[in-house]
Parts: C-alpha cells; sequence; structure tokens
C-alpha cells in the first residue's frame, strides 16, 4: 500500500528562542527536510534611515549603536569614519588607538557571542553559551570603566571618541590580556574536539565561494567560504595598516568553518589588541570640531569590516548640519540573502545551526 | 584599493553599450535606467573591469528625481567604481533589476522598493522585505511626513 506524504507548513518565529530576534521563517517540511523557506523579517524596523535625516551628524550615533546591538562600538566606528571621510577631518592619533582597542575588543566580544549562541542552536544547551558570558562580562565591565555603558555605549564622536581612557583602565586590561588566552584554550579544549559538534556541523549549510561573492556575503560567511577579502586588509582604513594580524579564510563555507574562522578571528582581535596597547601614543582624544557640524555638499560610501562583515555607510550631504540621506549597508541583512540556498534540501535541525551560524542582529538587519 | 574615477571608464563603456551614458565625472558614472542591464554586464564580465561583487544598491529621492547607487567592487583588480542611474517624476519608476547578476542584489532592490517605490522589472519576488505586505505608501520619499 503506497504510504501517504504530505507536505507541512511550518511558521517559526518571530518569538522563538533559536531566531536571534524577532525573525520569522516559514518553511515547508517534507517530514525533515526543509523544501521550500521564506525568511520574513521587519519586525524590528524602526526607520532610522528616515530618522537620522531630521538629525545631526552626533545625534545619529546613538542610533547607530542600535543597528547592530552586539558590537555597537564597530557601528558607531562606521558612521564616524564615514563622516570624517566626506568632511575632510582628521582623527588624532591617540583616539586612532582608542578605537582600535575598543573595536577590536568588541570583535572578540561579538565572535564568542556568537559561537556560544551558535553551539547553544547546535544542543549544547547553555553551558559554552554561559562560559563565553563570563569572558564577555570582563570586557563590558572595561567598557563601563571607560565609557559607563555596559552595552550600547555611544563613546565614538566625530573626530574621535568622547572620553579619554581612564588610568585604572590599563591595569585592568593588561589582566584581563594575561589571563584571556588561558580561558580560550580551555574553549578550544572542551568543544573543537567533540564528535558531535563535528559531525552535526561539517558539511551543512554549504555555500560555495562563487556563489558568496554573487550574494554580496561578507564578513566570517564570506571568508569561510575560502575567498580571501578582509576590508581591514584590502580597503584599509584607520591605522590598520600599522598591525600584524592574518586574515583566516576557511575551505568548505560549511558550518564548520564558519564556527573555526570566528574562532581563531578571536585570537587574531587579541593580536591587534596586544599591539594596539603598546604602541598608543599620548595626545588628544578627539578633534576641534564646531559644535554644529556641517558637512560639504556630496557624498561617500565608506565601509567597515564590523564582525559580522562589510558594514558600510553611505551618507549624502547637502551642506546643512544633517544628512540628506543616510543609508547603512548591513552585513547580516545581505548575508541573509543567501539562506535559502543554504538550507533548502536539509534537515530541520541543520536549518536552525545554519541560521545561529550566519550571525544575525535583527537590529541591523531590520533598521 | 583604488576608486576609479567615471571619466576614465566612460568612453570604453560608451563603447560597449552605446547611447548608455548620461554623464561622468570622477566620482563615477550616471547611466541611462534602460542601459543598466547592459552596463552592469559589461562591468561585470569584461576581465579588464571584472566587477564580480556588488557591496551596496541604494536609491535617493530628490524630489523631482530618483537616484539608484550601486557600488561595486573588482575584488581582483582591488578597484571600486560608483555607478548612478535617473528615474524621473515620482509615480510608476522603473530600473531592471541586477538581481540576475548579482543576487545579493535581491534584497536590496526589495528594501528600495519597499521604502522608496522604484519597482525593478525582472526581479523574480518583489514584494515588500521591511514593511508589511499591506502598508500603503512608501517611507523614506521625503513627501511621507
Amino acid at each position: 500500500m503506497p504510504l501517504k506524504t504530505e507536505l507541512v507548513t511550518l511558521n517559526i518565529g518571530p518569538h522563538h528562542p533559536s531566531t536571534h530576534g524577532v525573525f520569522r521563517m516559514r518553511v515547508t517540511l517534507d517530514g525533515e527536510i526543509v523544501k521550500e523557506a521564506e525568511p520574513m523579517f521587519g519586525y524590528l524596523h524602526r526607520g532610522l534611515e528616515k530618522l537620522a535625516e531630521g538629525r545631526t551628524y552626533t545625534q545619529i550615533i546613538p542610533f547607530t549603536d542600535r543597528l547592530d546591538y552586539v558590537s555597537a562600538m564597530q557601528g558607531n566606528w562606521g558612521h564616524c569614519l564615514a563622516v570624517e571621510t566626506l568632511g575632510g577631518i582628521e582623527v588624532p592619533e591617540r583616539a586612532e588607538y582608542i578605537r582600535v582597542i575598543v573595536g577590536e575588543l568588541q570583535r572578540i566580544i561579538n565572535h564568542m557571542l556568537a559561537v556560544g549562541f551558535f553551539l547553544t542552536d547546535l544542543g549544547a544547551m547553555q553551558t559554552p553559551f554561559l562560559l563565553m558570558f563570563r569572558e564577555r562580562e570582563k570586557i563590558v565591565d572595561l567598557y563601563e570603566m571607560i565609557c559607563g555603558q555596559r552595552f550600547l555605549y555611544n563613546y565614538m564622536r566625530i573626530g574621535g571618541v568622547s572620553h579619554d581612557l581612564p588610568p585604572e583602565f590599563f591595569p585592568a586590561v593588561e589582566k584581563f590580556m594575561a589571563e584571556y588566552p588561558a580561558y580560550f584554550q580551555e574553549f578550544e579544549e572542551l568543544l573543537k574536539g567533540n564528535e558531535i559538534v563535528q559531525a552535526r556541523t561539517i558539511g551543512t549549510g554549504v555555500i560555495s565561494a562563487e556563489d558568496a561573492i554573487s550574494y554580496s556575503m561578507s564578513g566570517p560567511c564570506l571568508r569561510a567560504a575560502s575567498v580571501d577579502w578582509d576590508l581591514r586588509r584590502d580597503v584599509p582604513y584607520s591605522i590598520y595598516d600599522r598591525f600584524k594580524f592574518d586574515v583566516i579564510t576557511g575551505r568548505n563555507g560549511d558550518n564548520w568553518d564558519r564556527y573555526r574562522v570566528r574562532m581563531k578571528e578571536i585570537m587574531q582581535s587579541y593580536r591587534i589588541v596586544e599591539q594596539a596597547l603598546e604602541q598608543i601614543p599620548e595626545g588628544p582624544v578627539q578633534a576641534e570640531l564646531p559644535q554644529l557640524l556641517r558637512l560639504p555638499e556630496g557624498e561617500a560610501y565608506v565601509a567597515i569590516e564590523a564582525p559580522k562583515g562589510e558594514q558600510g555607510f553611505y551618507i549624502v550631504s547637502d551642506g546643512s548640519i544633517a544628512p540628506y540621506r543616510w543609508h547603512v549597508r548591513s552585513p547580516d541583512f545581505i548575508n541573509l540573502g543567501a539562506i535559502r540556498d543554504m538550507i533548502i534540501g536539509t534537515k530541520i535541525a541543520d536549518m536552525i545551526a545554519t541560521l545561529a551560524s550566519i550571525d544575525i542582529c535583527l537590529g541591523s538587519v531590520d533598521r | 584599493m583604488q576608486a576609479l574615477s567615471g571619466i576614465d571608464i566612460a568612453d570604453k563603456i560608451e563603447t560597449a553599450v552605446p547611447g548608455s551614458i548620461l554623464s561622468s565625472d570622477e566620482k563615477g558614472i550616471l547611466v541611462y535606467s534602460k542601459a543598466i542591464p547592459g552596463v552592469m554586464k559589461f562591468l561585470k564580465d569584461t576581465p579588464q573591469f571584472d566587477f564580480n561583487y556588488l557591496n551596496s544598491l541604494t536609491a535617493v529621492d530628490y524630489f523631482d528625481y530618483f537616484e539608484v547607487v550601486y557600488h561595486l567592487t573588482s575584488m581582483k583588480n582591488k578597484q571600486s567604481v560608483t555607478v548612478k542611474t535617473r528615474v524621473n517624476g515620482r509615480d510608476n519608476l522603473e530600473v531592471p533589476t541586477v538581481s540576475n547578476l548579482w543576487r545579493g542584489a535581491d534584497y536590496q532592490e526589495r528594501e528600495v522598493f519597499d521604502l522608496l517605490g522604484i519597482r525593478f522589472p525582472g526581479h523574480m519576488n518583489l514584494k515588500r522585505i521591511a514593511l508589511w505586505q499591506s502598508f500603503e505608501g512608501h517611507p523614506l520619499r521625503k513627501d511621507f511626513l
């Protein structure tokens, strides 16, 4: 007797512990296999691009925190860099070094969070996630020392940063840097060799290098697909040309590669912070600028290597104190474009893991 | 990374796709919207240019016309270029899609349609992306208050 089968349409989200925010996916399943998937988002759309049109460039900085709220310092940095490029504003040396230190510490936090959530979605429950958070707490305490905020900093300003590093910061960061490699080794030993992690992530959620480039993917997702492209090295901005670091690439573009690329990038960020702490000079931390900054007429597209990928800011200025158009090229919005290709034909459990490995943050996807 | 000047490449593009260039300056080139598929395919496939990566696709409302802006990168040649096109008026705006050349244009064109109301004929799935399907109006337009 032939077996009667039918396709099941399942709605995942927007309220769901594994969707990393208010993200909704409508999948059509044949048993466990995903036949069709339709990602739907916009639940966190706040109209930031429209709001920015009525605010001065400094007033937009808190919005940039709330784009990718997991790596808020990098959001600040991208916007400030775009305004400084358009306005021809020079940033003092000490401010550049401070930006690199806080920016790379932010990359460490972001990657730890991403990997922690990825492993939780794989089924490791909360243990790796809480181990990551234990380390994140130490970095977040450093940020609280600098700018008073743990999560959404509003720290960078056009032409520099808002406060200098307080004297108690340096012994605290030295203590963190001394202890961190041992903790990192602990995560690696607990997780890298685990055969369940390997069996579930090797070969799942695969995307090829050409597809990744065609989908305009960026960041660790692109590098895991074996494309050697990192804006810090290839389109250098700020003072990244003064630091030695490696660009990590994967081989197959599967979930395992994205996990490994992020873990190795954490240690590269650690190297950069070490070098920056040695080289940091004395000096002012903000350029002398008028209270209400006017940019010359014109436009600029400036992109930084944010932890999630290429975060670009396209600013059109009409010569007044507020932008005429402010657009954010959001890395995870564009990386999500590839998700259908990565999950159709795989099992539903792999789909959850693949979504986690792209590392989305809905603040940045929806804006 | 070298940002190509529009003046240098305008002649080559005009030769390959005649009647496409409206103007060019050192920031980039402005092409007629009907010529977008031809010019983009030329920029992507010609080995001399090889713009294989679409960084960003967005649009701006300038009251009398809308401008769609494309930022392209060639990873091999380490060059970047800005291509713009204009559509006049405020209703029935159409710019041919480039999502068949770079699949990353898919979501970005949907976002431009959703928030600014420019259609992209040839796009497989031109639906709203940030707002709900029954929403009326295009919020990023200057006359949406």
